[in-house]
């Protein structure tokens, strides 16, 4: 017989059955009966300074680690302030496990003090969540919630325990098994479609590969390379896929979509053959759906059936895993013999040559905020986790950054969230404290979630930040001079920040580029501060624009490639 | 827009209607009705859904993402059986009661509530014959009405009824 624990206790204890070893979170009145044992416990803690930042850091802990995050938080405010972090990683499948307090189960649905409807507001924010009656459930539940957090499609789930549960008392056992009737998640492929989608890959004279998250949350990089090598197949990847792939690879087309490459944009609207892999047809990567790969049939595979069909129904549709169904795929390929598509690599080969990414840095002139980008990339080796708030910063950094591994690009794709980047490295700090994590982060999204660096310096997660301090929320501008006759409404930041100043304030080193001569000794010198974070404050040129772009909701046979270029797609390049 | 029947198996757990309709809502399937009670297992609730949509591939893939949703039937009318029950009070002042009886008669409503200026009838059955019900006595002035949702199960395979009826 065990002795007896509280549900607190149980909670801790169920966090270690599941091998967690940080958790980020807040306290508060409703959850303090879990923070007790915690001190107990060999787990972690890491106090964020906002319930949002201890979201985001457990979402950068699991993009960085694979393994799921979990973050803390109080009933009531300390439930909402979490609300966005689950439905960021709702929206690009990171698992994360949230834990909430919740007011005592007789005082719930009077108003209570810090009483808020948590399982009711995260319903359409998380994959499932558990409104928790008895301390006895603990065990199960924490299970259930790890498991399907990381299996199938990933996702959050949410454990909502109300304080009286958690002061209850109970006796620890080991979780039963699992027992969820409405829950099993296809990984193998039907071998049917397999052969069918061998046949068309057979056939096909222009293919190409559209890879998404899902191959990277399956890990199937390796299974990726060896098909697309074993078949012959093109390769572009979408935001959340950027390291997937690597991009020096001679198959590499990089990124597609409003702001991917010519190349990567064109190859799909020109190709026969489309093969999407935990890819799910967003808006940001077909632009227009009814014109988007016009000539392409298209073999879907991925984990969560109802992607399926869901934008474009695909002539081949395979459920299952990812790397389980590239497997199959390079098994039913066998020893075939690649069919020869040298006039249409080559054709990419020239529009790559012909539509490279392009900026021009004067000497003389603003720091172009490509060029920020490029000699980090040179001065860190491309060794670096490199994680990415949302606008202008995050588009170049996934456009010039040169990605050759998984997991080292962490960014918002889905619900595009500013303020991600500082929370999410540290997060991914603390699940891989001896690689170098570089946050990318606009001023704009900078303001909304910097207090997380007090948490960096505090916590000993040294993570370094890029901030690209063009004064204003550049994107917004860009698409202001674009599409509304340039006038700035609202988008220009104003007010006067001494971001060297702020940053030294909360316990970090602070640096400044003002000119391009002074982007790479302050790069050099953020390597070499390593016991606080590092902030260089990069003075960029506001009048940049990210190019390629196709307009929201416009045909992707539309790239306008640079300010001056309009649209580009000569009819001639049908091969 | 069509409407589709689905018979959906749910876990009988707190909040589940809740995540059923609201995932419907939020996808932007327009619920006709939707009926819930227990099935014959324990711990097994099955919902009758009736929806609004072009195709119900999206709805039913959409469904089963639900954790506590273990079972989507899409069911064929003419390969099913659904029923509703509906309460209707028919005005009915003395003059005119037997006549709204004897209407009541043909469709098997039964009186359930006889006032002095109105009649309470219960029908049941499949949803176009509550229909037709209803049209007739509305002449006669409907005082007030409940429907419940349809529910709905699919029937036995032929081939098994047709061996049943060759035995
Ligand atoms: C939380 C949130 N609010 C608003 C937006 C809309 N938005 C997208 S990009 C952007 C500007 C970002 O500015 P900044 O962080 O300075 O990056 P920049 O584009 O200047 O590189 C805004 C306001 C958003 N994505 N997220
Ligand atoms: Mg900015």
């Amino acid at each position: 017989m065990t002795d007896k624990i509280t549900g607190a206790q149980a909670l801790i204890r169920a966090l270690e059955h599941e091998g967690v070893d940080v958790v980020f979170g807040v306290p508060g009145g409703a959850i303090l009966p879990a923070y007790d044992p915690l001190l107990d416990s060999p787990i972690r803690h890491v106090l964020a300074r906002h319930e949002q930042g201890a979201g985001h850091m457990a979402e950068g802990y699991a993009w960085a680690t694979g393994r799921v995050g979990v973050c803390i938080a109080t009933s009531g405010p300390g439930a909402t302030n979490l609300v966005t972090p689950l439905a960021d990683a709702l929206m690009d499948s990171v698992p994360i496990v949230a834990i909430t307090g919740q007011v005592p189960t007789g005082a719930v649905g009077n108003d209570a003090f810090q009483e808020a409807y948590t399982t009711g507001i995260t319903m359409p924010a998380t994959k499932h969540n558990y409104f928790v009656t008895s301390p006895d459930e603990i065990p199960e539940v924490v299970h259930q919630a790890f498991h399907i957090a990381s299996t199938g499609r990933p996702g959050p789930v949410l454990i909502d325990l109300p304080k009286d549960v958690l002061n209850a008392e109970t006796r620890w056992h080991e979780p039963e098994e699992l027992n969820l009737p409405g829950y099993k998640p296809t990984y193998e492929g039907h071998p049917l479609r397999v052969r069918e989608a061998v046949e068309l890959i057979e056939k096909a004279e222009r293919p190409v590969l559209y890879v998404g998250g899902g191959v990277i949350k399956a890990n199937a990089s390796d299974a990726l390379r060896r098909f697309a090598e074993m078949t012959d197949v093109p390769v572009t990847t979408t935001l959340m896929a950027r390291g997937a792939f690597p991009d020096d690879h001679p198959l590499a087309l990089g990124m597609l979509g409003m702001h991917g490459t010519y190349t990567a944009t064109t190859a799909v609207q020109r190709c026969d053959l489309l093969i999407a892999v935990g890819a799910r047809f967003d808006d940001r990567v077909t632009g227009n759906p009814a014109t988007f790969a016009p000539h392409a049939k298209v073999i879907h595979i991925d984990v969560d059936p109802a992607e399926i069909g869901k934008v474009r129904v695909p002539e081949v549709p395979i459920v299952g895993d990812a790397g389980r169904v590239l497997s199959q795929l390079m098994e039913a390929w066998g020893a075939r013999e690649a069919p020869d598509r040298s006039a249409w690599k080559e054709t990419l080969r020239r529009w790559q040559r012909e539509f490279p990414l392009t900026y021009h840095q004067d000497p003389d002139g603003p720091i172009k905020p490509q060029y920020v980008i490029e000699e980090l990339a040179r001065l860190t080796g491309g060794d670096a986790i490199l994680v990415a708030g949302v606008g202008q910063h995050q588009m170049w950094a996934s456009q010039y950054w040169r990605f050759s591994e998984p997991r080292r690009w962490i960014n918002s794709g889905g619900l595009g969230t500013m303020g991600f980047s500082i929370p999410a490295a540290v997060g991914a700090k603390a699940g891989r404290p001896d690689d170098l994590v570089y946050a990318i982060e606009g001023d704009g999204g900078f303001q909304m979630t910097c207090q997380e660096l007090i948490t960096a310096a505090a916590e000993g997660l040294p993570i370094k930040v890029a901030l690209f301090d063009n004064g204003a929320h550049g994107m917004v501008v860009q698409w202001q001079r674009l599409f509304y006759g340039g006038r700035l409404s609202a988008s220009l930041l104003g007010g006067e920040v001494d971001y060297v100043k702020l940053v030294e304030s909360m316990g970090c080193a602070g640096l400044r580029a003002e000119s391009p001569d002074e982007v790479a000794p302050a790069i050099e010198k953020s390597l070499s501060i390593n016991d606080r974070p590092v902030v260089i404050d990069f003075k960029v040129d506001l009048d940049e624009m990210v190019f390629p772009m196709v307009p929201a909701g416009g045909s992707n046979d539309d790239v306008i490639v640079g300010p001056g270029g309009g649209p580009v797609a000569p009819a001639s390049d049908l091969p | 827009m069509s409407k589709h029947t689905l018979s959906v198996v749910v876990e009988d757990k707190p909040g589940v209607l809740a995540r059923v309709s609201s995932l419907l809502a939020r996808r932007g399937f327009n619920i006709h009705s939707l009926a819930v009670g227990p099935s014959h297992e324990e711990g097994l609730s099955r919902m009758t859904i009736v929806v609004d949509a072009p195709e119900l591939e999206q709805v039913k893939k959409q469904l089963h993402k639900l954790i506590n949703v273990v079972k989507i039937t899409e069911l064929d009318p003419d390969q099913s059986m659904e029923r509703e029950i509906m309460l209707v009070r028919v005005a009915a002042p003395p003059g005119r009661r037997s006549e709204v009886l004897e209407v009541a008669a043909i469709f098997k409503a039964v009186a359930i509530d006889v006032g002095a200026s109105s009649i309470c009838f219960q029908v049941t059955g499949p949803p176009n014959k509550i229909n037709d019900f209803l049209e007739l006595v509305r002449p006669y002035g409907v005082v007030d009405l409940v429907k419940s949702g349809r529910v709905a199960l699919a029937r036995e395979p032929k081939t098994t009824r047709q061996r049943l009826k060759a035995v």
